[in-house]
């Protein structure tokens, strides 16, 4: 027999234009933060989710400007330091759904400590980091996830930094869900953000996106139309690592090493975002070019217990103990002595 | 039967220091004198001086500890400059602090402790103690406190390690023979921390204090005692409180009469972590405590809590507020409460960790990028840090601004007796919300106080989105040149509302005569003491220190101008004095000292004398 549920308001029905913004969106023509957030705009209203209860907080870069667009509640901050920020608001108050919006500077340079830390502690908030592999703001420099080599304004000579991989930075924090989703696929970014969202514990989500006027065509390479059959391995629990056109290829190991064998093959690995073992969703991050399909989708998805939930049963725990603190308890300490008035 | 007649000299005050290994318990049997000392009562200032190192091999300089203790008839405003009395465990601690003692002041040396051994420690070349000039200058009692806590023991079960370690209750029950104090305070408190939990280390630290206490009573080691009449303290209930605890007990209550949960966060750093270790402690208040991965995002974690609709503070020092620059530049700008409590310690870079400095004056009023002001409060004396606290909750909430309050490791490390308000004494804190009958614009402002209304996130219909970019009265991003100069007009007419709320000065002394002392923070009781003294002795000088720095109390100008010289002692290179200079156009002067040490009321009283003779 169903329970019934009194006194609590009926979440009113919301729609995309709920929570489009009256602010003009600047980013540039192509660019594909516009995909992005048309797809986020599409995700929120079909959360369950009041709309007074979205926070969402950047720090800066084109992408962060983000939460100007979203008419919810936003902060955007200082470079690098959402996480710092979304943790407060989060530990604050836990029942809101808090959404920090990044980029490959913001959140793996500047911002790097703060994130780690973020993903390592398992608040229940998510991270869209837009890796376009440049810095654009500042009008193209290369950023630390640009390819080696990569030419700019700043590395005329090519960059010599190794670049980094965020799903392998997200691993090693031991991020409790860890996903990659694409700026040209509006349908598996919904998606993406839906699971992200359903997830209680920190959310990770690489969004391969494009910079058309610094770094134009940068992921083309993986989901570009001629190439993406082949260069993007489709992640679905349950299933077999299978890609190309008619899914003609799969991936299996070899000893400790990944290789590509034809789908009729035995020993195909199923895909677990929920083995405990880190080990295949590590294998998972280092596929990509130029020997293997790059993964899209929900890579790892662990659960831990959420930070915020360990302080509120801290304070409840001592709220059990001791009581409520009082003002005498606060004002009076455990010893105290009195002077007496002189007769 | 008055103490002269039983062989007492009367002191108006007395300055004791122990001083041993930090093995030794020194920090004990100084909390132990403290206790006994209120309940006279007498008008108490405690310090402790500990090593930097955490574990110093034993007998060595570095690990010297000490606890100052400075007790008195009248009202006793700091731990005292040279000590009356020193009270020396090891070579050691006799070569570290043996030059502070006054001349000829009472020296109690543990004899038995001063070993080949430990005497190389100490780079003595020859023991001290056979030396006739150290007689010459001091009152020099050498004791076997060693062997005869040994002796006093020798019937009991414990082990001879346990035994050594009730020695510092010997030199605290001779010390109590010396000034005449009562045995039972601590005693009792003996009793109720181990008698349960071990008789026999219970008794027999009663047995060793009674002995070092029966040892002056009985033998002729000196005939010299001295006496510290009661003095005349306000009735009511007291606690001994350090600056930080009374930083963390502020807070609090601040919190609780604003009906905001209070999210503090930190990054551990010497002198102002003991605040987070306080704050940690009071969960069952509601208080939510976040050790941050840097000093950045503990003050990031703050502001997030404060958008949230709690109250977010950071605490730190030195190092840490450089780096949280940014951040309070953002809550500047997005008019967000904040609080932010600078234990301020010796620079620049790592400095001087565990000493004091007042040398962030100006990075608090001026240390951002942009035209960024905001509220300074700086803490007077230990107790005072709970005043401090709450009014920067308070200025924090009220007028929607970040608040740095500035204290110092002096301050943080030192304690003294705090007269215990009642909960009713302490004003309601009120927080400008939104007006909820009309659409919310995020920079509403309240007219009286200028504060940016706060909308909540979670509160539905209020959603709007803040940040570091300027914004114009609707709270839309704007470049226009004149928007920006009057946002910024605005930040400035914000701290003229603080105004407000800063009560006049307090003045010690007349109001106008020849010169006035004006200081600032820790170095209140060091002033206000050589001023008082210089005022009963009939000179014309008077003191004020500012409990306000920003904005400055509406009555200052008119109060330089009631004399004809100002000094301004400071411990840093003359920061107020600039300050005072330029706002005032006066000729004040400074008078710096940059040593990780306080004042000692001696330098001030001599300053002074110095600067009414020219």
């Amino acid at each position: 027999m169903a329970t019934e549920i009194q006194n609590v308001p009926a979440v009113p029905e919301l729609s995309r234009k709920d929570f489009v913004s009256s602010n003009d969106v600047r980013w540039c023509p192509g660019c594909g933060d516009h995909a992005i957030l048309n797809s986020l705009q599409r995700t929120f209203p079909e959360l369950g989710v009041p709309r007074e209860n979205f926070v969402i907080i950047s720090g800066i870069g084109c992408s962060s400007r983000f939460p100007y667009y979203m008419q919810t509640y936003g902060f955007h901050t200082i470079h690098g330091r959402a996480p710092a920020v979304a943790t407060g608001v989060k530990v604050a108050n836990p029942d809101l759904s808090v959404w920090i919006i990044t980029g490959d500077g913001d959140g793996l340079s500047i911002g790097g400590n703060h994130l780690l830390h973020l993903l390592r502690r398992n608040l229940n908030i998510t991270v869209l980091l837009f890796n376009n592999r440049i810095y654009g703001l500042t009008k193209g420099q290369y950023s630390p996830t640009s390819l080696f080599g990569t030419k700019t304004k700043t590395s005329p000579a090519g960059s010599i930094d190794n670049p980094l991989n965020p799903v392998l930075f997200a691993l090693g924090a031991e991020a409790t869900f860890i996903a990659r989703t694409v700026d040209n696929n509006p349908k598996h970014m919904v998606e993406t953000f839906k699971a992200a969202h359903a997830h209680q514990g920190v959310s990770f989500v690489e969004i391969m996106q494009n910079c058309v006027i610094f770094n134009d065509s940068t992921w083309d390479s993986i989901y570009g139309r001629d190439n993406r059959d082949q260069q993007m391995l489709p992640l679905e629990a349950g299933k077999p690592l299978l890609f190309g056109k008619n899914k003609e290829q799969g991936i299996r190991l070899n000893g400790l090493v990944p290789e590509i064998v034809d789908a009729s093959a035995p020993d195909i690995l199923i895909h677990q975002p929920d083995h405990p073992s880190p080990l295949y969703a590590q294998m998972l991050a280092t596929l990509g070019l130029p020997d293997f399909p790059t993964p899209i989708g929900v890579i790892r998805k662990i659960q831990r217990p959420t930070y915020e939930s360990l302080v509120c049963k801290q304070i409840d725990d001592a709220k059990a103990k001791k009581g409520g603190g009082t003002w005498k308890e606060l004002l009076q300490g455990d010893s105290t002595w009195t002077v007496k008035a002189e007769d | 039967m008055t103490p002269a007649a039983r062989g007492f000299r009367e002191m108006k005050s007395v300055v004791v220091r122990f001083a041993g290994d930090s093995g030794d318990g020194m920090q004990i049997v100084g909390e132990r004198f403290t206790e006994t000392s209120v309940t006279v009562p007498n008008s108490i200032a405690t310090f402790p001086d500990f090593p930097a190192e955490i574990r110093a091999p034993v007998g060595t300089i570095a690990g010297v500890s000490a606890f100052q203790i400075h007790f008195g008839s009248q009202a006793v405003l700091t731990p005292g400059d040279e000590p009356d009395a020193l009270i020396a465990m090891n070579p050691a601690a006799l070569a570290v602090h043996l030059s502070d003692l006054q001349q000829g002041g009472l020296l109690i040396v543990n004899s038995a402790a001063f070993t080949d051994e430990n005497l190389e420690m100490a780079d003595f070349k020859s023991s001290p103690l056979d030396d006739p000039e150290l007689r010459n200058k001091y009152e020099v009692v050498p004791i076997d406190i060693t062997g005869l806590t040994l002796e006093t023991l020798k019937d009991s079960q414990l082990t001879q390690r346990e035994k050594l370690r009730t020695r510092n209750f010997f030199a605290l029950g001779f010390s109590y023979w010396v000034y005449g104090r009562p045995l039972e305070p601590t005693i009792n408190h003996i009793n109720s921390k181990w008698a349960v939990k071990s008789p026999a280390l219970a008794d027999a630290n009663i047995r060793v204090l009674k002995a070092g206490y029966f040892l002056g009573e009985t033998s002729e080691i000196t005939r010299n005692r001295y006496m510290v009449a009661q003095a005349a303290v306000e009735p009511g209930t007291y606690r001994k409180l350090s600056g930080n605890e009374a930083i963390a007990l502020g807070l609090i209550a601040g919190a609780r009469k604003s009906g905001r949960d209070m999210l503090f966060s930190g990054y551990p750093i010497t002198p102002a972590t003991s605040i987070m270790e306080t704050l940690a402690g009071y969960k069952h208040f509601g208080v939510k405590t976040v050790q941050a991965e840097d000093e950045i995002a503990a003050i990031g974690v703050a502001l997030g809590a404060s958008f949230a609709g709690q109250i977010g503070v950071t605490a730190t020092s030195g190092p840490g507020m450089c780096l949280k620059s940014e951040f309070i530049g953002l809550a500047v700008a997005a008019e967000l409460p904040l609080v932010i409590v600078n234990v301020q310690r010796g620079g620049p870079s790592t400095g001087l960790p565990t000493k004091t400095e007042q040398s962030d004056l100006l990075q608090a009023l001026f240390g951002r990028h942009g035209e960024s002001p905001l509220p300074v409060v700086a803490a007077n004396s230990p107790s005072d840090c709970f005043r401090a606290a709450f009014d920067a909750v308070q200025m924090a909430l009220e007028y929607s601004i970040p608040v740095i309050l500035l204290t110092d490791g002096y301050l943080a490390n030192g304690s003294e007796p705090w007269k215990i308000p009642d909960e009713s004494e302490l004003r309601e804190i009120s927080v400008p919300f939104a007006d909820l009958s009309r659409p919310y614009v995020a920079f509403d402002r309240d007219p009286e106080t200028l504060a940016r209304t706060q909308a909540i996130p979670g509160q539905p219909g209020l959603e709007h989105r803040i940040g570091g970019l300027e914004k114009d009265a609707k709270g839309c991003i704007s470049n226009n040149p004149e928007n920006h100069a009057r946002m910024t007009a605005i930040r400035a007419a914000k701290i003229q509302a603080v105004a407000k709320s800063v009560p006049p000065l307090e003045v010690t002394g007349k109001r106008t005569g020849k010169l006035l002392v004006l200081g600032w923070g820790g170095t209140y009781g060091a002033i206000t003491s050589a001023v008082a003294s210089l005022v009963a002795e009939g000179y014309e000088v008077s003191s004020a220190s500012l409990k306000y720095i920003n904005p400055m109390p509406a009555d200052l100008g008119d109060l330089i101008k009631g004399f004809d010289k100002v000094l301004v002692p400071e411990l840093n290179s003359g920061q107020l004095c600039m300050l005072i200079r330029a706002r005032f156009l006066v000729d004040a002067v400074a008078h710096s000292k940059v040593m990780g040490r306080p004042f000692k009321v001696s330098e001030i009283r001599e300053r002074i004398l110095q600067l009414l003779n020219d």
